[in-house]
């Protein structure tokens, strides 16, 4: 609707739709005999009360820009990529390979060595899908969702029986060289003296993200290839008509919205625990379609969407710890809500306020 | 049926009869937009009564209102002059309203009497409902020409029957106001004769017939009083008889305007395109075009009629680079691919053919971009529109938007708007200006006006024969015949994916032409 002010589409209808959740949410809490302003009070303090929460909150956040902007992406062009899972996972073992490659001297010369890896990984695990799709006609939804599944099962063969340090029994690789070590935001913020939380694992990659963010924007509204991209998403039969191959553009919006996904590797991997484990994604890239979807796929929505869901959870670890009686699934709830008003009941809202709006507009005319 | 008089309203016992349907101060509003404003209009039993009006005026809101698909947000129905509330379609039926969409509602799969019978069904048991709808049908049919197979499944029969067999299922619910939607958009001059008739019947039996359409022709050829609307209000209601095309269609747009395009005789020049042997076979693996050859040459205007559903619009998508095919094309004596990687919509423009498809809003318009998006859609690739090899250039593309707006006045003449809100007639000016403002070799054109308002029809009529004026050729595509009458300096029709002939506009006429669309004549 046109009468819609943009400021009220953008920011006013998602902040009610999570002021409902955490209504919602609260009541919840109420039921289970706590507290809701205590909890939501420990929820903030922990994500965002110090600057080790910050580094927390941030350090997810990081993870979800990858995997919101991968969705997104996909997204532009009508296509509903929920691999970024297994494409992350992917592009976590590319990133893992880069570093344990060379004894590499310095961080900042592996890693753009690393984003490469992992970039590449990712989109080539998107590309199975991708092809499959164009050509084949499979399903993109079924088959990104399998490839989850096999990816997890490589990566589990792989670090069982391949990678795995002799004589040692945990299912990883051994740590990366130290050349390979990113700087975090202690490292960082200290080059201009500004005091940080030590050990929180908020690193370099969250520039990289910031900067994904931009590229995105650029490629999608800025560019040819966005331009089409759109267009193939908005309307197939149009996309043809103005000679737009939907082979081309389902291949090149997988490849990158797979890349996007497989650059989480850099943080989680590289930056944070610094050798591969099992299970590195841990969920961000089921995330990432919900920060997409609340973040309607623009890439500032989905930096303030990672954001959020990067405070759900820290603030969630913090307040599990905390109330013993708010266990990990009631964070789940909590997080499910968010999703369930932001996504699928937005329309509750939306109309309401487009009513609003219409209602004054009509009254100033 | 009902005598009692109604309170208030006095004026009706002067009359001989009650009207059939009468509507008082109708209302209806989505959102913003005042679909119908204080509508009154009355329908005497036993006649019919045309409703015209351009797209969006308002008509088929009103006969939705009137079928129990919109509730009317202020107003009142009189249904022989009793007041109805009409909440739902049941309530429109069991009214005696019965309704012909302009899409039947048909399940392909069942046969012609399944049709009817069905949601009329008299018990648990299928029987005996059939068995006295194949009485019925036989009956109908002698009486209003209304022959069908009744154990035809509707999958196999044409439009022409299919339509019949909704007008069978509306009478099989007893109705005696009968409501047709746009009803000849899909028939061939023959058939909509046919069509005619069956109405004439219909009213000699006292039915009352509402006939919703945008040809001033029908009106004038069937209806006994007619009403006109616009934006949403009634405009006039007046005696067929005592009224002319002209004035319709002044009332209709709110300006005189011209139905007839002005245009010198045509000054062709060399062959532009030559199209030898085309065949094409959709998705389906069904042969859409069996053998095509025709030739437009430069300033000249090739139009092929047809039903739709024909072969037309494969031959356009086939020129336009959308659909694969074999056979020959020539542009200016050099061949076109008709495989491969040279064969899309891109490749065809780089040729300078230019192409406004017959539907604009699937393949014309992303209609969820903006006007300056769409202006450059399917030449996006032009070096105009780049500033550097990475960006495209858009303040560029804005400007040369705004300009194209204000030359082929689309309003409002704002490139941000999305395509979605602007009105069919605007819409199509967009696609006209991209297409014509690349100054074309060859310009495919389908349904020029299709959806379009009177007022556009005009100006969309003078850019096309101005751009012939300047020595281009151009094949136009259209199931209105008075278009193709009317706009084309030689007629090909199509039926069935051959070309059945051409014609010299000056030479034949609507009769001839809609024998060789329904398939008959030379070369069948």
């Amino acid at each position: 609707m046109d009468t819609t002010p943009k400021w009220a589409d953008v920011i006013l209808i998602p902040l009610i739709n999570l002021i409902l959740a955490l209504l919602v949410s609260g009541l919840v809490v109420l039921y289970i005999g706590e507290n809701p302003i205590e909890a939501i009070k420990i929820l903030l303090n922990g994500a965002i009360g110090s600057t080790r929460g910050w580094g927390y909150t941030l350090y997810f956040a990081t993870n979800f820009i990858f995997t919101g902007l991968a969705v997104s992406i996909a997204f532009h062009a009508r296509l509903f990529n929920i691999g970024g899972e297994g494409q992350a996972a992917i592009g976590g073992l590319g990133v893992a390979l880069v570093c344990l490659s060379i004894d590499w001297p310095h961080w900042a010369i592996a890693l753009p060595f690393a984003v490469i890896g992992g970039a590449v990984f990712g989109a080539a695990w998107a590309a199975i899908p991708a092809y499959l799709q164009a050509r084949r006609g499979s399903h993109i939804v079924i088959t990104t969702i399998m490839f989850n599944f096999i990816a997890s099962a490589l990566l589990v063969y792989l670090l069982v029986n391949v990678m795995k340090v002799p004589g040692s029994m945990a299912p990883e690789t051994g740590a990366f060289p130290k050349g390979t070590n990113l700087p975090n935001a202690y490292q960082v913020l200290g080059w201009f003296g500004i005091p940080f939380n030590k050990f929180a694992p908020l690193n370099v990659a969250f520039l990289l993200a910031l900067i994904c963010c931009v590229g995105v924007w650029a490629l999608i509204w800025r560019t040819r290839l966005g331009y089409q991209l759109r267009a193939y998403g908005h309307s197939e039969s149009a996309a043809v008509y103005a000679g737009i191959s939907p082979f081309r553009i389902t291949m090149i919006a997988m490849l990158i919205s797979g890349g996007l996904a497989g650059l989480m590797g850099v943080n989680a991997v590289m930056g944070e625990a610094e050798r591969l484990v099992i299970d590195s994604v841990q969920g961000a890239g089921f995330v990432g379609i919900a920060v997409a979807l609340m973040g309607r796929s623009h890439p500032l929505g989905v930096l303030l969407a990672a954001i959020l869901f990067g405070i759900l959870t820290q603030g969630g670890i913090e307040l599990e710890f905390e109330i013993p009686a708010v266990s990990r699934e009631m964070i789940l709830v909590i997080q499910a809500l968010v999703i369930l008003f932001t996504g699928a009941l937005e329309n509750m809202v939306r109309i309401p306020v487009e009513r609003m709006f219409l209602r004054r507009k009509k009254r100033a005319s | 049926m009902a005598t009692q008089k109604t309170e208030g309203r006095p004026d009706t016992a002067a009359l001989s009869t009650e009207p059939a349907i009468e509507l008082v101060g109708i209302s209806k509003a989505f959102g913003a937009v005042q679909a119908n404003k204080d509508i009154s209009i009355r329908v005497m039993p036993g006649t019919i009564h045309g409703i015209i009006g351009e797209n969006g005026a308002g008509k088929s809101t009103l006969m939705s209102i009137l079928y129990g698909f919109y509730k009317a947000d202020a107003g009142e129905v009189f249904i022989r002059g009793k007041k109805t509330e009409i909440p739902d379609s049941q309530a429109a039926i069991s009214a005696g309203i019965g309704m012909v969409f302009q899409h039947f509602k048909l399940v392909e799969n069942f046969t012609v009497l399944e049709n009817v019978v069905l949601g009329a069904e008299s018990g648990a048991r299928l029987m005996p409902s059939l068995t006295k709808a194949r009485k019925l049908l036989v009956e109908l049919a002698r009486e209003y020409e209304l022959n069908v197979d009744p154990d035809a499944l509707i999958e196999d029969i044409g439009v022409g029957m299919q339509q019949r067999v909704e007008i069978l299922k509306a009478l099989y619910r007893q109705a005696d106001i009968l409501i047709l939607d746009e009803p000849t958009g899909v028939l061939t001059p023959a058939e909509a004769d046919h069509l005619f008739r069956i109405l004439e019947g219909l009213k000699a039996q006292g039915k009352t017939i509402i006939l919703i359409t945008h040809k001033l022709r029908e009106i004038m050829e069937v209806t006994d009083t007619v009403s006109v609307m616009r934006r949403g209000q009634m405009t006039a209601t007046v005696k067929t008889s005592e009224t002319s095309p002209e004035q319709l269609a002044e009332l209709m747009v709110g300006r005189k305007v011209l139905l007839r395009v002005d245009k010198k005789p045509a000054q062709p020049g060399a062959t532009v395109l030559k199209v030898d042997n085309l065949s094409v076979t959709d998705e389906d693996g069904v042969l859409r075009l069996k053998d095509i050859s025709l030739s437009v040459r430069a300033g000249e205007i090739l139009g092929i009629a047809g039903v739709a559903g024909n072969g037309q619009s494969e031959l356009l998508n086939v020129l336009g680079g959308i659909m694969a095919g074999t056979g020959q094309i020539q542009l200016n004596g050099e061949d076109c691919d008709l495989t491969g990687k040279h064969s899309d919509g891109q490749s065809r423009r780089a040729r300078g053919i230019a192409h406004v498809p017959e539907d604009r809003q699937r393949l014309g318009l992303i209609m969820d971009f903006t006007a300056w998006e769409n202006t450059i859609f399917g030449y996006h690739h032009d070096p105009a529109y780049q500033k550097s090899s990475l960006f495209m250039d858009n303040n560029a593309i804005r400007a040369e938007t705004a300009l194209k707006m204000q030359r082929f006045d689309v309003r409002p003449p704002d490139p941000h708007l999305k395509a979605k809100s602007f009105s069919g007639g605007n819409q199509q000016k967009i696609v006209l200006a991209r297409e014509i403002e690349r100054n074309p070799d060859l310009l495919l054109i389908g349904q020029p006006t299709r959806g379009v308002d009177i007022g556009a029809i005009e100006f969309i009529h003078q850019q096309i024969v101005a751009l012939r004026d300047q020595g281009k050729a151009i094949l136009l595509v259209s199931v209105e015949l008075d278009e193709i009458m009317s706009l084309s300096d030689r007629i090909a029709v199509m039926f069935d994916g051959h070309i059945m002939g051409e014609r010299l506009p000056s030479e034949t006429d609507v009769k001839e032409l809609g024998l060789m669309m329904a398939g008959m004549g030379e070369g069948a």
